[in-house]
This record gives C-alpha cells, structure tokens and sequence, in this order.
C-alpha cells in the first residue's frame, strides 16, 4: 500500500477510459451475450429466440460428436503438456550443467515461441506430409502406411509433435529460471551425503521445482486447451473425420461456420468455466508463491 | 554428455525451421521429389525475387509487401496499445485513490478468463455492429486490453520508492511530469520486455484475423499463407509456400533473439 | 525564509487520531529538531507540514500563508529524505536541476545556483555522476544540495543522517550545522538520535505517542525537562527514575532508605528522577543513598558504575570518575548536589 498518491480525483478515472471501454465493449459485453444467447433458442429464420433454460447445455453435453471432443482435447492436452514439459525438463537439465555456450543454446532453443501455432502445424505438415514431406519418405521406406491427411491417430501424432515442439521453449525458459534458483549448496550438501547425481535430481532437484512444474502445468494445459486452435485448423481442420477436432475447435465450426448459435453459445460457456477453474488455479499458485517469496 | 542432449534438443528444435529455409531455396520439382537436400539449393534469389515481385499476387490475391505490412502495423499497433493503455491503467491504480479503485483492477484481471474462444459469436457481431470487420481497427483495438501487461506494470510501480514520488511532488511534479521525467525512464526495460512478448503475440494472432477479415487485402501473412496450402493441388507453387513461411517466420524469431534479454527477463518476471 | 507557525495540528488515520494537536510558531532563521521515539509521530508531523499528509485539523502557515490546502510544491519548502529518494536515472546534476526546471527557471540561474551549493557541498567532482556511482555520504550530500538549490521558504529534514555509518554521521552533523549557519534557512529536521538533537537545534520538540511533551530550547529540556518521558528519552545513560514516598520532607527510598529533599509534597507518591552525574560519592554518615555495585565500566575519562538501592531491586547508573577504585561488590554511599533532582507526578508523569 503507497503512502502517498497525487490527490487527483479524475484523471485516473481518464487514464483508465481506454482499457475499460474495450473491455467492456469486447469482453464483457459479448461474454454476457454467450450466457444469454446459451438459454435461448432461435428460431430456424433467426427472427425471434425463446427460453429454453439449460436444454442447450443439455443437448449439447448429451451430443457424441461433443463428447467426442472433450475426449480429444483431453488426450491432446495431456500429450502435449507431458511432451512438452518432460522434453523441456530434460533439456534445462542439460542445460545447467553446461558451463560455456549456454547462452548460444538458449538463442537456439527460444525460436519456436516466436512461430505462430498455425505455421508451427504447417512446419510440421511440410516436413511430414505424404506425398512430398521428407521424413515422410523415411516412414514409407519402413513400410508404414503414412497417411496423417487419413489416419486419425497419425494426424493426433502429427498435430501433438506441432503443438509441444511450440511449446518446448517457453517451458524450457521456465525450468532454466527454476533450476538456477535452487541453491548449489544444497546439491553440494547431497554430493557429501553420497547421493549419485540421479538421486539427487529425483530426491532434491524435482521436488524443489514443484513450483515451476505445477505453474507450467496450468500455462500448458491452457496452452493446448486454446492456443493450439491455429495447429488443428491449418494442419487438420479437426479431421479426419473429427480426430482432432477440440472443443475449440469445435465451437468455432458451430458458431461461426455453422451458425448453430444456442449450441455455441453453450459450448463458449463451458469453456468459459473451465478457464475460469484454470485461472483459479493459477491464480492460488501465484499467491501461494508470494508467501513463500 | 550434456553437450550432446543439448545439441540434439536444438537440432529437433530447430530443424523444422531450418527444413523450410532449405525448401524456400530449391525449386518446386527438387520440393516434390523427397528426400530434401540438406543444404541451400540454387533457387534462393529466383524463388524470393519472384515472391517480391508479384508471383504471390497470381496465387493469393495480395502482394507480399502488403502482407508483411499488414502483420507488421497489427503486430506493433498490439504491442504499442497494450503497453499505453495497461501503463495509464496501472499508473491510475497504483498511483492515484479513488472509489471503486480495486474494482477496476479486478474487472480488468478478470478478462485473462474471457479468452477471444469463450465469445466468437457475439464479439464477431459487436465487430460487424461497429462496422469493424476488414479494418485495422478492428484488428488492433480489441486486443490491446491487457490484464497481463497491466499487472506487470503495476507490480513495477509498485516497487518505486514512496520517497521517489514525494521528492518529486516537493520538486513540483505533477503526474504528467512525474510520468514523463521519472516513471517513463525507469520502466524502460519492462517497456521493452513487454514489447517483444506483445510483438510476437501480434504477429501471430490466428483465430482474431480470420474472424474480422474477408477481404485479401487485409489478411495477415499466417492467414495468407493458411489459405495458400489450404488450395493445395498438384499446382500449388511449393517454393512460394515455403518462401512465405520463411518470411511469416523471421521477422518475429529475430526480434527475440536479439531483444532476448528483456525477453527472457519479462517472460519469466510477468508469469511470477 | 519564513516563520512556520503550526496551530492545534491533528491528524487522524481510520478516526484513530495519531497527532494530538500541536501548536508551535518556529521563528525565522530557526533550527527546530522533531525528536521521540520510532512511532511518536515525528515523520508524520514533518509530512503535514511538507503537504505530503492530510492535515484533520488545526492549521499550518508558512510565511504569512495558511498552506492547509496547498500542494507541496505551492508550499515553497525543500525535503531531504531519509533514503535520499534520488532519481535513479538522473546525474547529481539534473538530480539538483530538477526541482528548479519545473519551477521554468532560466538555464543560467540553475546552472549557477547549482554550482553554487556544488560548491558548497564539495560536489563538484561528481556532478555528472549517476547516483549509484556515488558513496551514502555524497548521496546524502546531494539529496541536501537538491534542496538548498530551491532556496525555500523552510528546509525540511526526515532523518537524513541515519542511513550513514557513525564516523559520516558525525562529519555531515557538523556540516549540517555549518550550512544552516551560513544559510539562515528556517529548518525543521526529524530525527531519533539525541546526540543530533542536541547538538543542531536551537529548539527541541520531544514528542511521544503523537503529543509534544516539551518544546524548548536543548539546554532546558535537559535541565528542566516537563515530564518522565522527556527526562528519561533524553541524557546517555537515562536518569534514574524511581518511585518514593513524600513523608514531612523526606523521600523514603526503595529499601526504606531516607533522604531529605526539599520541594517535596507533603505526603504521598512521587517519581523521583537523578541524572547518572548528579550522584555524588559522598560520606556514610551524611543522608544519602547506599548502592551496591554490580559492575563498573570503565571509559577512560570517566566510568559508570551499575548497581542497586541497597535493599531492594531498584537499579541505578552512576556516573563515576575515570579514577575510581570502586569496584563490583562494593557498597558506596551517593548523594545529588543541592537542586540537581527532578520530581514528577506519579499520575500523570508531568513535572512537579
């Protein structure tokens, strides 16, 4: 808490205008449609709606394609996040242990996060696609049958190595950072108790860096959750067949391909809860964090 | 040891930008027929000469110089708005009381829960109400709003001195002076930092452009390179594709390898 | 310059009222030193009158303006801070510039009064320096030239020393005097420490829990002081107080000891107060008080001597000559000269 401020009473209310006009004009506003238009049924010429309570929730949580893509999204989320994560890990521990030419490798490591997701997909599909990609021809030459653009689970493959390949830079950062703030004393201090490097990764290392791992988490599950719908709709567009299709995926086909608005509409209110469960999430994380600090 | 993992980590990390730098130097046949070669091919100044100089027009629509111009203004337009109106929104909260104080400060945190996911359709409707459909505007300015640079910037202000604010109210600082002569200078570095991570997320907004754009003329690169491929036929010219990969792709990887210190700094001090 | 006259000042937090009303007109020239203990309510006396505090009520002119309502820097006052509060990014000399350049003063004037307290200050090798390239003492050196650049009304001073070690403290202490002497800038300074108290002002305010005990010159507060607090905050070693019973001229001490004291009321409790100096060795058979050594210190040109009213636990510090051959164990007979005691009300701690 400052001790002093400028006693203005009215500018601050000018400085904060800007945010608070587009937020309530691009966020609040429509958030509040989705809820609405989430009880509400059009009718087929769009002309007038009617209540209908939760019967769009439960049309569409009783509705296989959907509960299809919550299944998606979860196998998707958690290969990603493993992926992701376990790869970064390793790499930061390597990293650590590196005394010159750190910095070299983490030039090197950072590019991806600068790759949009949807280019990050079309990479992938370049280097994997069946009819030119050239790690493709490898896979043909060992006699699998090579098709992502048809195979359901190869097109899962595909779009999981894009989604983690993006994100392995931004958790390899974090494990860095993690790892440089355990002491080396406390390293030192098992070394002379005899325990081997690996014990002491396991038995120190990991478990001060729950922190990190637990925040990484979070930021990767809401990383796959939404910001991979670039990956799926370039690389896949949620096919074959709905084999990719997440649940963002998914509410943007309904509502703005399809124009399904009440069905959207609900979809865009169960996201809505469960990033705000995430953040909620995140958010204890963070303060717990504070204490400690 | 530890040489050899790191090294094969940037190969896998890197090889994929690399695979499309090569491919953006050979020629559409030398593409088609894999294996790739592993190194530049003779292509490089045809293919990009070309791209340049109006062949991506005959198969998208739009120059290349107006797609990089069109990512680039929403990618520094994000960057620059994020950071003027999170840094008057922090600088109202932390430096000034009034009513409703926190309440503005949790109304604008609260929005890291409305991605733009959870309200395509009826934001896509507030866009075509306002007649913001195919506009920079609308391509920049619902973006800006910011509870991650506005709490970052307020956890900086917070760290200045009560002291600092009060030498310079008894120096005759009023907020604007205070702004200019002593907050700005000593934010610089945050400022950059947040520069970089917002650059990049404009650069590579994906789901925003393709809801407010129909017109060519208005696509960023990544939605113009997505519609390239998603035509994709026994025609589609391969080493165009790659060359616009190529440059969809540079522009923000250097930003980050050469302002990588703040980079790294404000990534993982806006995260804590 | 200017007088500052502070009329029943209040201040209150959340309706808890921290400031007691406090009146005082602080002449023109004069070296005022706020002093008490942390949380007396010094600093936040200094920021009323600076305008970085609210004012409950009560009034604060400087000059012959009330600047109640005044923004600081309508207030025509100069603050150094505590921890300097210099502008990180600025040299020593737009750190000292500043103030001057908001106030659209012509380039030259800043640049000679700049030069002039640079002079002053022996700052002038490090004008172009960054504050972090600066040691605390040229820090403090120039958060004082910042201020006496803008030639104010009145000099404002919150602890400006005690982020120092003791040898500067003691160096800026004598230069802060010597400014004020050659300035004859009104000065009101804050501080915790009696040593600067005593030896910069020309008045005290001794203030404890948000009231003003005594205001008064250093030499009076010592001598004189108004109250318990006052006599026991103020003197190294703190006099020895202690409660005794007023019988028909006769001060019963702790351990039934019985000495004569004029100025005594007729009966009752009193506190008693005698300065560790004013405890004369004297004779055992004159009416004094018997104490039991339990260590001596010795300093060189003097020693003190702690121990106990023979008899019971009431300790006492002495103030012993550096020749002394007392000694831990020995019983020693003490006396105060005619006059040198202080009594106060055993209710309300105020001078008798």
């Amino acid at each position: 808490m400052r001790r002093t401020v400028f006693p203005h009473k009215v500018l601050p209310w000018l400085l904060l205008a800007p945010q608070l006009a587009i937020t309530l004009v691009f966020f609040y506003w429509p958030a509040a449609q989705a809820f609405r238009q989430s009880v509400l049924r059009e009718d087929p010429f769009g002309l007038s709606s009617t209540f209908v309570g939760l019967a769009n929730f439960r049309k569409v949580l009783s509705d296989p394609n959907y509960l299809n893509s919550v299944q998606v999204t979860v196998v998707f989320s958690l290969l990603v996040a493993f992926f992701a994560m376990s790869i970064a890990l390793f790499l930061a521990v390597q990293a650590e242990k590196i005394i010159r030419g750190k910095g070299f490798y983490r030039t090197l490591m950072i590019w991806p996060y600068a790759v949009a997701p949807a280019i990050a997909g079309m990479l992938w599909l370049f280097m994997f696609n069946p009819s030119f990609g050239s790690l493709a021809w490898p896979l043909r030459q060992l006699g699998i049958n090579w098709n992502p653009l048809l195979d359901g689970e190869q097109a899962m493959a595909l779009v999981v190595a894009a989604a983690t390949w993006k994100q392995i830079s931004y958790n390899f950062l974090f494990f860095v950072a993690g790892l440089q703030a355990i002491p080396k004393s406390l390293l030192e201090a098992a070394a002379i108790d005899g325990a081997s490097r690996r014990h002491a990764f396991w038995t120190i290392v990991f478990p001060l860096l729950a922190p990190t791992t637990f925040f990484l988490l979070v930021v990767n599950t809401v990383y796959a959750l939404f910001d991979t719908f670039g990956i799926i709709h370039a690389v896949t567009g949620g096919g074959p067949g709905k084999a990719t299709e997440t649940l963002v995926y998914k509410v943007y086909n309904d509502g703005f391909v399809n124009l399904i608005m009440g069905d959207s509409a609900a979809q865009s209110v169960i996201l809505m809860v469960i990033v705000i469960t995430l953040t909620a999430f995140q958010f204890r994380f963070i303060e717990k964090r504070v204490h400690y600090g | 040891m530890a040489h050899f993992w790191m090294i094969l980590g940037v190969i896998i990390v890197a090889f994929p930008v690399y695979y499309v730098f090569i491919a953006s130097t050979h020629s559409v046949q030398t593409i088609l027929r894999p294996p790739l070669p592993l190194l530049p091919g003779p292509e490089a100044a045809a293919n990009y000469g070309g791209a340049f100089s109006g062949e991506i027009d005959r198969i998208g629509g739009v120059s290349l110089w107006r797609l990089l111009g069109n990512t680039t203004l929403i990618a520094v337009g994000i960057a620059l708005g994020k950071i003027a109106i999170s840094m008057a929104s922090a600088y109202a909260i932390v430096f000034f009381r009034f009513p409703f104080r926190m309440a503005c400060f949790w109304l604008i945190f609260i929005t890291l829960m409305l991605p733009v996911e959870v309200r395509i359709q009826p934001t896509y409707k507030v866009m075509v109400d306002l007649g913001l459909i195919d506009t920079y505007a609308g391509l920049i300015l619902p973006l800006i709003a910011s509870a991650t640079a506005t709490l970052l910037f307020r956890q900086f202000f917070m760290t200045i001195p009560d002291e600092l604010l009060e030498a310079a109210r008894v120096d005759g600082a009023g907020p604007w002076r205070f702004f200019k002569d002593i907050l700005w200078p000593l934010s610089l570095t945050n400022v950059a930092a947040i520069f970089v991570i917002q650059f990049i997320y404009g650069w590579t907004q994906y789901l925003w452009p393709l809801l407010v754009t129909n017109s060519n003329e208005m696509n960023t690169i990544v939605i113009a390179l997505k519609k390239m491929i998603s035509f994709a036929d026994a025609d589609t010219p391969w080493n165009l594709v790659m060359v616009t990969s190529v440059l969809a792709i540079l522009p923000p990887i250097l930003v980050v390898v050469v302002m990588q210190r703040w980079f790294v700094k404000g990534l993982v001090e806006t995260e804590k | 310059m200017a007088r500052i006259q502070l009329k029943d000042l209040r201040k209150s937090y959340a309706g808890q009222e921290v400031i007691h009303g406090i009146t005082m007109d602080i002449e023109n020239g004069e070296f005022v030193v706020i002093v008490g203990p942390s949380g007396c309510g010094k600093s936040t006396l200094l920021r009323m009158v600076a305008g970085l505090e609210g004012i409950t009520s009560g009034t604060i002119s400087i000059g012959d303006r009330v600047v109640n309502d005044l923004e600081p820097r309508q207030r025509d006052i100069a603050m150094v801070f505590q921890n300097y509060a210099l502008y990180p990014h600025m040299s020593v000399r737009e750190n000292m510039a500043y103030g001057l350049k908001i106030a659209r003063m012509s380039k030259d004037e800043i640049d000679q009064r700049v030069a002039k307290a640079a002079t002053m200050l022996e700052l002038e090798p490090y004008l172009d320096r960054k504050p972090r390239a600066l040691s605390g003492g040229q820090r403090q050196r120039v958060a004082m030239g910042r201020a006496l650049v803008r030639e104010p009304a009145a000099f404002l001073l919150d602890e400006p020393l005690s982020n120092l070690d003791a040898k500067l403290r003691v160096q800026m202490r004598l230069q802060i005097k010597d400014l004020h002497q050659r300035t004859g800038q009104t000065t009101l300074y804050v501080t915790h420490d009696q040593v600067e108290a005593m030896t910069l002002a020309d008045r005290l305010i001794v203030m404890n829990k948000g009231v003003a005990e005594q205001i008064a010159t250093p030499h009076e507060v010592y001598t004189t002081p108004a109250s318990e607090f006052v006599a026991g905050f103020i003197g190294s070693p703190a006099m020895n107080i202690f409660t005794v019973q007023a019988e028909k001229g006769m001060a019963i001490l702790p351990g039934g000891h019985r000495l004569p004291l004029a100025a005594l009321p007729a009966s009752g409790q009193v506190r008693l107060g005698l300065r560790p100096e004013d405890l004369e060795i004297v004779d055992a058979g004159v009416p004094s008080i018997p104490v039991v050594l339990r260590s001596v210190e010795w300093l060189g040109a003097d020693a003190f001597g702690y121990g106990v009213i023979d008899g019971s636990e009431e300790r006492v510090t002495l103030r012993l000559a550096g020749s002394t051959a007392a000694a831990r164990g020995d019983r020693i007979h003490v006396a105060p000269p005619e006059g040198r005691w202080h009594l106060f009300s055993a209710d309300t701690g105020k001078r008798l």
